[in-house]
């Protein structure tokens, strides 16, 4: 059957990069090809859910290229599949025949095909590969309205810092060579003590930035600045649950180093906190969702880390109905009542009364009320986290409260009736008053689906589960239900009560927290700053001393052969001029006595004959 | 056979040369299908080569007996991929629009001489033919700078030729010292690399070494002998630029694998670590200097330095025993060659899209372009294919390549390795930075969109970098056993 696992992921990359290139001639045809592709992926995922393919290529030396669906993945299939299907839906009435259509949906389907190779992926170079994919899909699509800066610039910041963490997974690939001499996942945690660490530290590093869990959670709220659908698709079964996902994946890994497990169990459980209070802080509705997003994935990270693999899953797949259901809202608000600041959507359930009772739908599961889906999963990861640490479990549990707030928040804002939504349009991407058909289908869809996994918390349903992901059974307890379930009503109640009374955190805390605990300054300041100043300082080395070093040494050469040519040669040839002349005076004292005169001649003879009998006398 | 492959260009650049008043149409033409012609020969060498076989395709025949040279070629896992590189890279560049500068037949000629010279350097298995063949590039690669280059284009060709030639004379003192050393004295690279003539190291062998890689690390160019690329690069025409980077690099760090690993095993493990050290070096020097250029082609040039530094990082691993096993250190060395067919596609690519942006407005500053998206989207669309690849993204060769040399050079070399990791987040910003600049934002002037021989050029050479970085085995089949032979060289 690994025509089926092939064909899976295939079928949404060929079509997203064939709509790629195809440029602005494939806009007419991209909503069809899009859906139906998206459609026929969800199909194809449900099929692999139950048949169970696997497959295996060569690919590199010692390092094959192999997909295959288990439990956990076919629960990962389906669900980023039926997402992105509810997603590009909605797109088709989000994009207009003046937008670059074929460019949106090949790169959203590019996007959930590399998640969906990530997710199925059984060894580490395909694994990375599609991550990185994944990353660079995210950059066009954050960075889609290209003309404007500060889009691109949320784009850069985005691919740059998930980068910065994938760096990790290379280091992990490496050190699987050296630890197992393979680099299948499965074999991971049997790697040879000192490698095991690297490995698990790199796995952890890119998880954590993928993830957007601290500190690198501030590229998540500069990537609201891609449309609506993107934001919907990204935040929920893509990307960010990419890195959640591998640390689900690879928990064996983690529970083998001893250390691993506890920082990213604690690692999980700050951010859901941390993030959990900066989303009550956020004015804008799409920041607000985007630091839930972060905490939310916190509670899979920390059932990663305490062994609630079961629950993990189980959060990842409720928060991603929830999620994609409460940014598709955002989206459709943004475009008919162009707002997205929570002052100026005062009210807006009032106007669109179906499309707000999705987003109270979404936004309850979101606040953990029982007996919705989120509450029952997370109360599965509480349950693990109480079997391993009791102060993390305080630290997650309010963490689960401060969700409740912030949900409840936006809820009653949106539901408040006295102002009024001004019809301006600053950010919207179209301006047509009336939701249309494609955009509200998937609405309330996701919002039952959102709801209705609360059965989890049916121990029976929490135990069928487990056995389809083959982890242990991680169903909530009873009485931790009942104490979360009150505790998120009564935090719920009581925000209603403070937001209607106006009441605002203080001011400093509130600026703090609005602008992300300045994350991304830091980032600035601490990297990427030093980095340009590193590279300016290199660039002037290269020019001023490598460079003119070479020069230098050119020019010298030049200056010895000048050297050469003044005191060598000229001397030199002076000695060999001064000898000729000294042999041509010779010559022309030898030439003297030639007069061509024989009584000359004698004379000299006599006179040479005259000094030889001198000299004979002499020496005798 | 081979030897068709390789002197069938040189044979049509003396008809071009020789034949006065031919129309331009009719040099290019000539020049088109022998291009064609060489790479569908060296298709066909590439489907009659056994990968198991060693060198095949062999001619060896006396040339200078009294040396014992000849004129020995052949094709192995090593030069065969090498070979197809350089077939292909001369054809795009065929195909490419030809620079101001005027005389085209002679600019078709000498383009013609430097494909023979190119393919000949890498089947050469004979260190005289091998430096004759790296002499005559540099000489042809003068002229093409000299004479159809733009800017200080004097000074650049006079740097080049002077700066590459100094190495060439390194690596000829080294070669004597080889043909000294070995017994009989010989220049054929077979039989010395089956000798091991300095196995006993000491001074002469580390010299020997010493002056080789020097030689070489001025081809290649890796830090501190760099300094000559950035000019050459910013002056030469584009097509010459694509061959400096996508084949005359490449005979450097081909040095590496094919003379210097096999015949020096010894030196070259004791002094592993210094090339270990010196691809480092180039990796993040390259990379961080080119981060702060504002010319584009220059920020190219600098990416090749830190792109050849993952090579000579790779290879300076595989001469690291003491840790790691064989399969790490074969897996480093395909790496390193897959890289330098990968940087030949993609950065060939690369320098073919700067010779677009020269056309159209006579600058490589980035600070002069802006929001070209708009109007020219096949350039865009191109060009944002060739960075990805470049900076390593899965899906291109460079990653099957980065990710083959960081696999296996973590066995052996792991704080090198992992600090060298660090480059594909530099180049990554570098890249995002000069493509935001260039093509994204808002511009109003008008730009033309890429010509159907401007396309044609470019879009085959990111074709095969995609086709390699998807299905690579094609093209890892060839290249595995050669690397599993050097490594066993190096290791004996």
């Amino acid at each position: 059957m690994s025509a089926l696992v092939w064909s899976l992921p295939a079928v949404p990359l060929v079509t997203g990069a064939a709509l790629v290139s195809a440029g602005r001639r494939g806009d007419r045809a991209a909503p069809v090809a899009g859906v139906s592709a998206a459609a026929l992926s969800l199909g194809l995922a449900i099929a692999a859910a139950f048949v169970r393919p696997s497959a295996m290529a060569p690919f590199i030396a010692g390092a094959p290229a192999g997909l295959a669906v288990d439990g956990l993945s076919a629960v990962m299939v389906v669900t980023v599949t039926a997402v992105t299907f509810a997603v590009l839906v909605y797109s088709v009435g989000e994009f207009g025949p003046e937008e670059a259509r074929a460019r949106f949906f090949g790169l959203m389907l590019l996007f959930a095909g590399s998640m969906l190779v990530t997710v199925t992926a059984t060894t580490l170079p395909l694994l990375l590969m599609a991550w990185e994919v994944m990353g660079a899909t995210s950059y066009a699509l954050i960075g889609f309205w290209w003309r404007e800066p500060r889009r691109v610039d949320a784009a850069t910041t985005a691919f740059l810092t998930t980068r910065a963490g994938d760096l990790g997974l290379y280091i992990a690939a490496g050190a699987a060579l050296a630890g197992t001499g393979t680099l299948v996942l499965d074999q991971l945690p049997q790697a040879s003590s000192g490698w095991r660490h690297v490995i698990a530290a790199g796995v952890v590093v890119a998880a954590l930035g993928k993830s957007a869990q601290l500190p690198f959670s501030f590229w998540l709220s500069r990537a609201m600045e891609g449309p609506s659908p993107v934001s919907a698709l990204l935040h929920s079964a893509t990307m960010v649950a990419a890195g959640a996902y591998l640390l689900l994946r690879l928990q064996p890994l983690l529970a083998a180093t001893g250390w691993a497990g506890p920082l990213v169990a604690w690692a999980g459980a700050v951010t859901a906190l941390v993030l959990g209070a900066i989303a009550i802080a956020q004015p804008d509705l799409k920041q607000l969702l985007a630091a839930s997003t972060c905490a939310q994935i916190g509670f899979m990270v920390l059932a990663a880390g305490a062994a609630g693999v079961g629950g993990g899953v189980a959060h990842l797949v409720g928060h991603a109905a929830t999620k994609s259901l409460l940014f598709l809202v955002a989206g459709v608000w943004l475009a008919t009542l162009g707002a997205k600041d929570l002052e100026r959507l005062r009210g807006a359930g009032h106007r669109l009364p179906r499309v707000g009772a999705a987003f109270t739908a979404g936004g309850l599961a979101l606040a953990g009320l029982a007996p919705l889906s989120l509450w029952a999963t997370k109360d599965a990861v509480l349950t693990s986290v109480w079997a391993e640490d009791s102060a993390l479990y305080v630290v997650a549990l309010v963490a689960a409260l401060l969700s409740a707030v912030y949900s409840a928040k936006a809820i009653t804002i949106v539901w408040r009736r006295s102002g009024d939504v001004e019809e301006t349009s600053r950010d919207a991407t179209e301006t047509s008053g009336a939701v249309g058909g494609w955009r509200a289908a998937p609405l309330p869809v996701l919002a039952v689906i959102a709801a209705v996994l609360g059965v989890y918390a049916v121990p029976a349903v929490a135990e069928a589960f487990a056995e389809l992901i083959g982890s242990p059974a991680t169903e909530p307890a009873g009485w931790q239900l009942l104490l979360s379930a009150v505790l998120a009503l009564a935090a719920v109640l009581g925000t209603i009560t403070v937001v209607r009374r106006g009441v605002r955190l203080p001011s400093r805390a509130q600026v703090t927290l609005a602008s992300w605990l300045g994350l991304e300054r830091a980032a600035h300041l601490l990297l990427v700053r030093p980095a340009f100043a590193l590279a300016h300082a290199l660039a002037r080395f290269d020019d001023r001393v490598v460079d003119r070093g070479v020069d230098i040494a050119a020019d010298a050469v030049h200056k010895a052969a000048r050297l050469a040519d003044l005191r060598a040669e000229h001397p030199i040839d002076a000695v060999v001029g001064a000898v000729a002349g000294a042999f041509r005076g010779l010559g022309r004292l030898a030439r003297r006595p030639q007069t061509g005169q024989l009584h000359a001649y004698y004379a000299q003879a006599a006179a040479l004959f005259a000094v030889l009998a001198v000299i004979l006398v002499l020496v005798r | 056979m081979l030897s068709l492959v390789i002197f069938l260009p040189l044979a049509a650049a003396l008809i071009l040369g020789a034949v006065p008043r031919m129309t331009g149409t009719v040099v290019r033409v000539a020049w088109v299908t022998v291009s064609a012609v060489d790479v569908a020969l060296v298709v066909w060498l590439w489907i009659g080569y056994d990968a198991g076989e060693g060198i095949g395709h062999e001619t060896d025949l006396q040339w200078i007996p009294s040396v014992d040279s000849g004129y020995h070629v052949g094709v192995d896992g090593l030069s065969l991929p090498l070979l197809a590189l350089t077939a292909v890279l001369f054809l795009a560049c065929a195909v490419y629009p030809a620079p101001e500068g005027g005389r085209f037949r002679v600019y078709a000629a000498l383009f013609l001489f430097l494909e023979s010279v190119s393919l000949g350097l890498f089947a050469a298995l004979d260190l005289i033919l091998f430096f004759v063949f790296f002499d005559l590039s540099i000489v042809g690669m003068y002229f093409v700078i000299a004479v159809w280059g733009h800017g200080e284009r004097g000074r650049a060709a006079l740097k080049f030729f002077l700066y590459t030639f100094l190495g060439s004379l390194a690596l000829l003192v080294a070669f004597i010292g080889l043909f000294l050393a070995a017994d009989p004295h010989t220049f054929d690279m077979v039989e010395l690399s089956r000798q091991n003539p300095l196995a006993r190291g000491g001074t002469t062998a580390g010299l020997v070494l010493l002056a080789l890689g020097t030689g070489l690390a001025v081809k290649t160019p890796t830090v501190p002998f760099h300094t000559w690329l950035p000019p050459a690069h910013t002056d030469a025409p584009a097509a010459g630029s694509a061959i400096l980077a996508g084949v005359l690099l490449k005979m450097g760090t081909y040095g590496f694998v094919r003379i210097a690993m096999p015949m020096l095993p010894d030196t070259w493990r004791r002094y592993a670590w210094i090339i270990v050290l010196v691809g480092l070096v180039s990796v993040l020097y390259g990379a961080l200097v080119a981060l702060a250029q504002e010319n584009f082609k220059r920020m190219v040039a600098y990416t090749s330095v830190n792109h050849m530094g993952y090579i000579v990082l790779a290879v300076g691993a595989a001469g690291v025993l003491a840790r790691g096993d064989a399969q790490a250190r074969e897996l480093a060395v395909t790496g390193a060659v897959t890289q330098m067919v990968s940087h030949g596609l993609i950065t060939g690519g690369l320098f073919l899209i700067a010779g677009v942006l020269y056309d159209r407005r006579r600058t490589y500053e980035m600070g002069e372009y802006g929001g070209l998206a708009g109007q020219a989207p096949m350039l865009s669309g191109l060009t944002a294919v060739a960075a990805f690849a470049s900076l390593g993204l899965p899906g291109f060769s460079g990653f099957i390549a980065e990710f083959q040399i960081f696999t296996g050079g973590l066995a052996t070399a792991t704080v090198a390795t992992a600090l060298a990791v660090l480059g594909i987040l530099i180049t990554a910003g570098l890249f995002l930075r000069a493509y935001q600049r260039i093509f994204l934002g808002t511009g109003d002037t008008a730009f033309a969109d890429l010509t159907v021989a401007e396309s044609a050029a470019i879009a085959p050479l990111l074709v095969m970098a995609l086709i390699i970085g998807i299905f690579p085995r094609f093209l890892l089949d060839v290249i595995e056993p050669a690397s599993r032979t050097v490594v066993e060289l190096v290791a004996r």
